[in-house]
């Protein structure tokens, strides 16, 4: 099964890379572009196959190491 | 007295805390690599400057896991001296042995220079030889070192005196443009509500001898041993 987990700051906390990609936009001419947030990416392959069993591991992955849920919230797909 | 210095990958200012301890202070200092399990015989810690593990993922979150952070944190518990300072205070954040996490620069630039920060709280281990409100010149060297927590916490923090350095001017104002990094409410030190683990962005260990031009620093080092000598004469006493 693979994981695709997307770990962005929490709304409301200032996240000046988005702000400075914004701008650039914004220099660019894309206008509309607003709210911009800047997050990470990751994905991995997990060997097991039951669902939720997956999906509690990854919760615990992203609990304990690949968020920092004071500042960043996550989300996350699972595929197989 | 004995100090252990925590040497994680990528640490680099460990040698520069060695060497205040050792060449200036006189005083006893080993590194400890990061994969040691115990800290026998040390009575103070420090987790020093660099960047840990390249600052992969979010800077001190991989290091948080070597397996010295155990014992750092039984350590701890049991009311050691712990001191992080620029990545170790990173590194203790992310162990959630002092509250709040640590935001990009609010400039995304790195920064390296002189700062002044002025001292909250003095009655702590590691400034009691500051007066309250006495402004230190100590320089910064970071990216990530825009502190946030929630207003609960904060206001938790407060209440307990854990805010122990904020950044300020040259003659001690706390304002807008003296704040380097864009830190919640100007901090840039807290201790943890024992008392006994402090975390400050500037490095102390680069301003701790004259002949370097500033001697801010040292006062820090020095108040740790003031505090870890009376707790021995304390303990032999009782």
């Amino acid at each position: 099964m693979k994981a695709k987990i997307h770990v962005t700051l929490k709304q409301g906390i200032l996240d000046p890379q988005g702000k400075a990609i914004e701008h650039a936009l914004d220099t660019l001419g894309f206008k509309a572009a607003s709210n911009v947030r800047v997050g990470k990416y990751m994905e991995l392959d997990l060997a097991e196959q039951d669902k939720a069993k997956a999906e509690a591991e990854v919760k615990a992955m992203c609990e304990k190491l690949l968020a920092n849920t004071i500042i960043e919230e996550y989300r996350f797909e699972l595929s197989n | 007295m004995n100090f252990g210095v925590i040497v994680f990958p990528g640490s680099n200012c460990d040698h520069d805390c060695i060497h205040v301890l050792s060449d200036v202070l006189g005083q006893k200092a080993i590194p400890v690599w990061h994969k040691e399990s115990t800290l026998d015989g040390l009575d103070a810690i420090i987790l020093p400057g660099g960047f840990s593990y390249g600052d992969y993922l979010r800077t001190g979150a991989i290091a948080r896991f070597s397996p010295v952070m155990g014992a750092v944190k039984q350590f701890a518990d049991e009311g050691g001296m712990v001191l992080g300072i620029c990545n170790g205070f990173q590194i203790l954040l992310e162990a959630g042995l002092l509250p709040g996490a640590m935001l990009r620069n609010r400039s995304l630039s790195f920064i390296c220079r002189d700062v002044h920060v002025r001292v909250e709280n003095a009655a702590t281990p590691f400034t009691g030889r500051c007066r309250p409100g006495q402004v230190l010149k100590i320089p910064i060297a970071h990216a990530d070192g825009n502190y946030y927590t929630d207003d609960v916490m904060l206001s938790q923090m407060k209440a307990a005196a854990q805010v122990v350095f904020r950044y300020c001017t040259a003659d001690g104002q706390v304002t807008p443009e003296a704040n380097p990094n864009g830190s919640l409410d100007h901090i840039a030190g807290v201790r943890n509500a024992a008392g006994n683990v402090l975390g400050m962005m500037p490095h102390p260990e680069r301003s701790a001898e004259a002949v370097l031009g500033n001697d801010d620093g040292k006062l820090i080092f020095l108040s740790m041993l003031d505090a870890l000598q009376k707790a021995k004469l304390k303990a032999v006493l009782t």
